[in-house]
């Protein structure tokens, strides 16, 4: 994200807006990337990343195609640059590259010459579509983020979507907090263009955003928080918290929710609840990034 | 006969001009303007003769790893760097950790330009478990142990290596086995692929940060205290860890300690390219830690500038940078990268990277003597204030990791002289 200038995210966002517009036709499909094909490379299990930009693909007209991990040559043991100059080597115009170590979209820019990369998420490092689709989510809802305050909250080291909607917001203009208790916070947090709080209460009443992570509970919890019950009482979003935020403040979550421990199930029912707004913006978001990369001349845009 | 005329000659003693004049291996007259018209002569004008550089911590990778290095291709570039001797790590695939491995070294060592002294692990297999049959290892010449690549974990086992070694100084002809140490307690660096700070953050790559080095060398300065042993820290990073190794020295504890060229010239600011080739362990820190290294140089809190080369494969380092191996190549940049960036008197670099080191590895009798007659000829001809330009591709070792391509130095080694012999003539290696 950090590569992105204010006034790019603003044609994205732009672009975003014709390509919504797009999905609402009763036949949700351009001509804009035919004779275009775009290969998947997740080396992370995702379901709802890998669907909106497929969807997004197709929306688009472009082929798709798919090389599954799972059951491919990395079983076998080949190399991420080998898999990658593969795919390149086929003839395909863009990758779309998720990858749980971080940077390694960054490396396959360098092994594909000039094949577009998307990044779909790597490690704990960037999910720039994502932040794209927060922006998106937000500005739709609060119209320019210049001065809007956003509270991220929850697991900030361990979020590739927290580093990415940080640098995100921050650029548009926005005030970002990020709460949570030290062991979930980045190392040397006073050198990132944030504010910093421990305490969830303090920070409810003042914000327009309010920004819930998910906590990866399928690792390493047991080391950085004492229990599940005991993360929720501290910053989870619970009725009696929700009553702190102003009418018109955002609940947003990336997805998906642990009910019970970032959000409570009732909060997920109110009004100001956008989370599958995020997920339908998903889909334009990513057909705007990719329409920008492909639709174009061919340029690189990974984070 | 060689003669090695014309140069300034700097040694421990000090400097002076003169000529060297070399007879089969040894130094036969040291004289201006000596006159020996049968000798080949090695023209060292506008150059500096000083004893040759030895390197306390490099990785020849064989056995095990023959694609990476060989200890002939590694002996090679350690002449081109100036070095008549080398210690060799142990972590080799099986690992030096009894005798046959020894020999095995010793036997793929002969004839090689450069004498690579094999160092042996602490504990079998350097699994930290058991320790290796020190008094036998020690009768074939080991001088030095290390389980380099980790550090011992328990410190029950830390305690009893440093209690056994210290009693062998009668098997190694009176001089202090060296227990020397790579400082990580893992289960603070586990995780970890660079330093712990402002950078592993912005980049959402695991952390090691500077205490899990800095407890390991805080204990093993305690178990130092208690054994009355002789610990070497190996390739210090950090700003702590050399504060607490100049009091320790200041206490009178027999602790010793180097630092690698790359951690006093690269911070970690350079992994934002996410590029692995500036993976190492331990991670290159910030600036006040390479400020801190420079002046534990500067004060001789530090003994020893090491590589730590540590040669992979094109395809051990093109993977993502969690998974890439650790490690750098070190050999042929160390001298250029202490002369050009260090900030030392040319005397203070040749301490540290000749005799100093030659004395904790022991084969002070053979390397980093002062050159004067009778001593074996172990030289190293510098031009300390020629430029040139890093160029992996064209150094001796089979891997071209080096994370200082297209850097501009200062100092090239002219002529390496090995047992009497020159191995590099002006920068050319000749064996």
């Amino acid at each position: 994200m950090s590569d992105l200038q204010r006034d790019e995210i603003n044609h994205l966002m732009d672009l975003t807006d014709r390509f919504a517009e797009v999905g609402r036709r009763p036949i949700p499909k351009v001509p804009a990337l035919r004779g275009k094909t775009i290969a998947w490379l997740f080396y992370e299990d995702s379901t709802r990343t890998r669907i909106s930009f497929e969807t997004a693909a197709k929306r688009l007209s472009a082929d798709t195609v798919n090389f599954s991990i799972g059951s491919s040559s990395v079983k076998k043991g080949e190399s991420l640059r080998d898999t990658t100059e593969t795919i390149a080597a086929m003839g395909v115009d863009g990758i779309v590259v998720r990858h749980y170590a971080s940077g390694a979209p960054h490396q396959v820019v360098n092994w594909v010459g000039g094949v577009s990369v998307v990044n779909a998420g790597d490690g704990l490092h960037q999910h720039p579509t994502q932040a794209l689709l927060d922006l998106y989510t937000a500005r739709q809802h609060l119209g320019d983020l210049d001065g809007v305050h956003i509270a991220i909250i929850g697991d900030i080291r361990h979020s590739r979507v927290a580093r990415s909607n940080i640098e995100g917001f921050v650029t548009m203009g926005a005030r970002v907090t990020i709460v949570g208790p030290r062991t979930l916070l980045p190392v040397e947090v006073d050198t990132l263009p944030v504010e910093v709080s421990h305490n969830v209460d303090a920070v409810l009443g003042d914000i327009d955003i309010c920004y819930m992570l998910r906590l990866q509970i399928e690792r390493h919890h047991d080391v950085v928080i004492p229990t599940l019950r005991e993360f929720h009482n501290e910053y989870g979003l619970t009725e009696r918290r929700a009553d702190q935020l102003h009418d018109q403040a955002l609940i947003m979550h990336p997805g998906p929710v642990n009910r019970g421990v970032e959000l409570a199930s009732a909060v997920l029912e109110r009004p100001n609840v956008v989370i599958t707004e995020q997920v339908n913006n998903g889909v334009a978001v990513r057909m705007a990034v990719l329409f920008a990369l492909l639709g174009n001349p061919v340029t690189e845009a990974v984070a | 006969m060689i003669l090695v005329r014309g140069g300034r000659l700097i040694d421990s003693t000090g400097e002076r001009t003169g000529d060297v004049l070399i007879n089969d291996n040894l130094i036969s007259a040291v004289a201006v303007g000596i006159d020996a018209p049968e000798a080949r002569t090695i023209d060292a004008s506008g150059c500096v003769v000083s004893p040759g550089f030895v390197d306390l911590h490099v990785h020849l990778r064989q056995p095990g790893n023959e694609e990476a290095e060989t200890i002939e291709t590694g002996a090679r570039g350690a002449a081109l760097g100036g070095f008549t001797a080398v210690v060799a790590m142990p972590n080799t695939t099986p690992a030096v950790d009894c005798a046959a491995m020894v020999r095995e070294i010793n036997e793929l060592a002969q004839g090689v330009p450069c004498d690579v002294i094999p160092s042996a692990a602490i504990t079998v297999g350097r699994a930290g478990l058991a320790l290796t049959p020190m008094a036998e290892l020690v009768r074939l010449g080991v001088g030095i142990f290390t389980d380099d690549g980790n550090g011992v974990q328990d410190e029950r086992i830390m305690r009893s290596a440093l209690e056994y070694a210290s009693s062998l100084t009668h098997i190694n002809h009176g001089r202090r086995v060296v227990v020397a140490q790579h400082c990580e307690v893992e289960s603070l660096s586990r995780g970890g692929y660079m330093h712990d700070g402002e950078w592993s953050s912005r980049l959402g790559i695991g952390g090691q940060p500077s205490e899990a080095e800095e407890l390991m060398v805080m204990r093993d300065i305690a178990l130092a205290r208690l054994t009355g042993a002789r610990v070497h820290f190996q390739h210090v990073s950090t700003a702590g860890s050399v504060a607490m190794i100049r009091a320790a020295r200041q206490a009178g504890l027999a602790v010793t300690a180097e630092a690698t060229t790359h951690h006093f010239t690269l911070d970690h600011s350079c992994c934002a390219s996410f590029d692995p080739l500036y993976k190492v362990h331990p991670p290159l820190r910030t600036s006040d830690d390479i400020s801190a290294i420079k002046a534990g140089l500067g004060d001789h809190t530090i003994d020893a500038i090491a590589t730590d080369h540590a040669p992979h494969t094109a395809h051990d380092k093109q993977a993502t940078f969690a998974e890439a191996s650790p490690g750098m190549l070190g050999l042929e940049t160390a001298f250029a990268l202490t002369n050009s960036e260090a900030g030392l008197p040319l005397e203070r670099t040749l301490a540290l990277m000749s005799w100093q080191p030659a004395a904790i590895a022991g084969i002070d009798d053979t390397h980093g003597g002062p050159i004067e007659v009778g001593r074996p000829a172990n030289l190293v001809v510098i031009d300390p204030d020629a430029p040139w330009t890093v160029q992996g591709s064209a150094m001796a070792s089979r891997s071209v990791n080096t994370p200082y391509e297209s850097r501009r130095v200062r100092g090239r080694i002219r002529h390496t002289i090995l047992h009497g012999e020159p191995v590099v003539v002006d920068a050319e290696a000749i064996r």
